[in-house]
């Protein structure tokens, strides 16, 4: 561990202990027109764990982080989250109180390079207004250059310093999904939701993003909720997993309690109702 | 041969985030700059200067615009020709009312009312995008047509309907009006034009520029990055009419001297647009070359009969609408990046030279 990493890790700090509740969403309900996508779910993700989310396609996982960071509103129920109880917000109200996100088709900024890709992580955490910015010269750049070393700090941590100036577009799938990582770890997020992180690579890129999900949870005591289709993987990181099955929750526990658990074996493997 | 950047180190992220990282680039602006300010001036004539050199430099900075709009923050608009009108009548009203300002001052001012037009009009961005949104900026455009010719407090109660340049003087000099000399109309449109390019290339390298291109390129992910579509999109909306109505003001007062509505008509709009899409999207250089190839190619054509060959002036307008035509869809087809990026790939294979990568 580097001098630097502990400036992220304090940074990330919000003054939560390890083990209380960081967030808890209460009986949602989320229908479009007259699908239902989620029915009555309540669960809780405790600062400093992993938290899984499962279930089988179309189960409502995906909507479930949509909620959480605002892009859907639920028609019932509520989330709280640091103590604080919401029930409409938007996206960028969700991301200047801490939540960051990764996409289940990786939504970088195409035209970008890597290093802007990550910089844009730290919109956020950039203050200085339009007229240092026209001058440049002076405070807009040093500010820059701050944030621009947390960002180096960043790109070290996942390996990717060789494509810092490469346009994101021309990168392979692997790495696009690194870079997505480290633009959701720039914005020093206190709760960090990755959306099938692993979807689509091979072992030996699968086993490199597990390592970085653990180093970020264990060095930035960053809290984590994934989604993830692969059960080895799930089984592995995760502290707690959530089934989700047809927008309800059908199963909530350890690890080695929900893969004993009936619903979810059934689920998985399909019964005739 | 020359272009390579071997040994030179970076040793500051300063450094390293240089808008000309390596040293033979910083070298040759300085030239260009050099030859802008020292050498045309000096030895350039009075047509080469007011038919080609003044009217370039306007539509370039108009293109700069277009472009931090279209090309940067991937909003289209077909509104900028009304925004470079709002700039001109804006700059001719306010000459007459403070007859003792600065020229240059007034002709800066008028940007922010195109800039207050331009959010205005940028309103529907918010909700609607692409082809929908130039259809909106299209009504704009011809709103704003309709006003310069509906309006008559606009151009003063005259009989023509058209605005003139007004003689103003500023450091001792003639700048504007038909005494004025072209030399020093020239450098002063040259300043503004160099100095609103540098502003826009310090936008866009910092943390504006970025979220600017963040919801271009992405805009949900862009939203949960914390940018907030209304703030980067109206300010987009505000620089791109500043500069476009910059430049409408100086069309004005340095190169057309009097205007009426028809400079500012969408066939205005098209002719900017083309130059962004020919130059490059999102590529201030691109703003450069678009403005010259799409308004200096037709003046090579046109002079022509010069070098000896037989064609009339109406054939050599055809033949170059014909060129620019097949440009722009061979370009949309090969290079959507434009000429900018083509300019990139001949800089990358000299960095490389004689290797292949």
């Amino acid at each position: 561990m580097n001098v630097h990493d502990t400036v992220l890790s304090a940074a990330m700090d919000d003054g939560i202990a390890p083990g209380e509740e960081l967030l808890h969403v209460d009986n949602i309900s989320l229908s479009f027109g007259g699908v239902k996508a989620i029915t009555d779910v309540s669960f809780d993700i405790l600062k400093g764990e992993i938290r899984a989310i499962i279930g089988p396609n179309g189960a409502g996982k995906t909507s479930m982080l949509n909620v959480i960071n605002g892009f859907y509103h639920p028609q019932e129920g509520t989330i709280t989250y640091r103590g604080e109880e919401r029930r409409r917000m938007r996206p960028y109200q969700a991301a200047s109180s801490g939540i960051s996100r990764t996409f289940q088709n990786v939504a970088l900024f195409k035209g970008m390079s890597t290093l802007d890709n990550i910089m844009a992580g730290r919109t956020l955490k950039m203050h200085k207004n339009f007229f240092w910015q026209m001058w440049r010269h002076g405070p807009a750049l040093a500010e820059e250059i701050e944030h621009r070393k947390v960002v180096e700090e960043i790109i070290d941590f996942l390996e990717i310093e060789a494509i810092r100036k490469a346009p994101v577009g021309t990168l392979p799938y692997g790495l696009q999904k690194r870079v997505e990582l480290g633009r959701a770890l720039a914005a020093e997020p206190s709760l960090l939701l990755l959306d099938e992180p692993m979807a689509g690579m091979n072992l030996e890129e699968k086993e490199d993003m597990s390592r970085f999900i653990i180093d970020v949870n264990q060095q930035y005591g960053t809290t984590i909720a994934l989604i993830e289709h692969d059960m080895g993987v799930v089984m592995d990181l995760a502290d707690r997993v959530m089934v989700l099955d047809y927008g309800k929750k059908i199963g909530d526990g350890l690890p080695e309690e929900v893969q004993k658990n009936q619903d979810v074996i059934d689920a998985y493997l399909g019964v005739s109702h | 041969m020359f272009y390579r950047e071997a040994g030179q180190f970076k040793t500051s992220y300063a450094a390293d985030s240089a808008k000309f990282p390596i040293r033979q680039d910083l070298v040759a602006i300085w030239i260009y700059l050099a030859i802008g300010f020292l050498v045309i001036p000096v030895f350039g004539d009075k047509y080469f200067i007011e038919v080609i050199m003044i009217p370039f430099l306007v539509l370039a900075l108009a293109a700069i615009g277009l472009n931090i709009l279209v090309g940067y923050t991937g909003q289209i608009s077909l509104g900028t020709g009304g925004f470079m009108g709002v700039g001109a009548y804006s700059c001719y009203k306010m000459a007459t009312y403070f007859p003792d300002m600065n020229i240059i001052v007034l002709i800066l001012l008028s940007g922010f009312f195109a800039a207050i037009v331009g959010v205005i009009f940028g309103l529907p961005s918010l909700r609607i995008k692409g082809f929908y949104l130039v259809v909106t900026t299209l009504a704009a455009q011809f709103f704003l047509e309709w006003a310069f010719i509906r309006i008559p407090w606009l151009y003063n109660y005259n009989d023509t309907g058209a605005i003139n340049e007004i003689t103003r003087e500023s450091f001792g000099y003639i700048i504007t009006g038909a005494q004025s000399d072209y030399t020093v109309k020239y450098l002063v449109v040259l300043s503004i034009v160099v100095g609103m390019t540098w502003i826009a290339s310090n936008l866009i390298s910092g943390r504006i520029g970025r979220s600017w291109m963040m919801i271009r390129d992405m805009d949900i992910a862009a939203e949960l990055m914390g940018v907030r579509p209304l703030y980067a999109k109206l300010s987009a909306f505000a620089v791109s009419s500043f500069y476009c109505g910059v430049a409408g003001s100086m069309m004005v007062f340095f190169w057309q001297g009097s205007a009426e509505v028809e400079i500012f008509d969408y066939n205005r709009s098209f002719q900017i647009l083309f130059m962004v899409i020919l130059g490059g999207l999102g590529s201030l250089l691109g703003s450069f070359l678009g403005a010259a190839i799409i308004f200096i190619l037709p003046i090579i054509i046109r002079a022509a009969p010069d070098y000896g060959i037989p064609i009339q002036a109406a054939t050599a307008d055809h033949i170059s609408l014909i060129i620019i035509g097949v440009l722009i869809v061979v370009f949309l087809i090969l290079e959507p990046l434009g000429l900018a990026r083509l300019w990139g790939i001949i800089k990358q294979k000299l960095r490389v030279w004689p290797f292949p990568y």
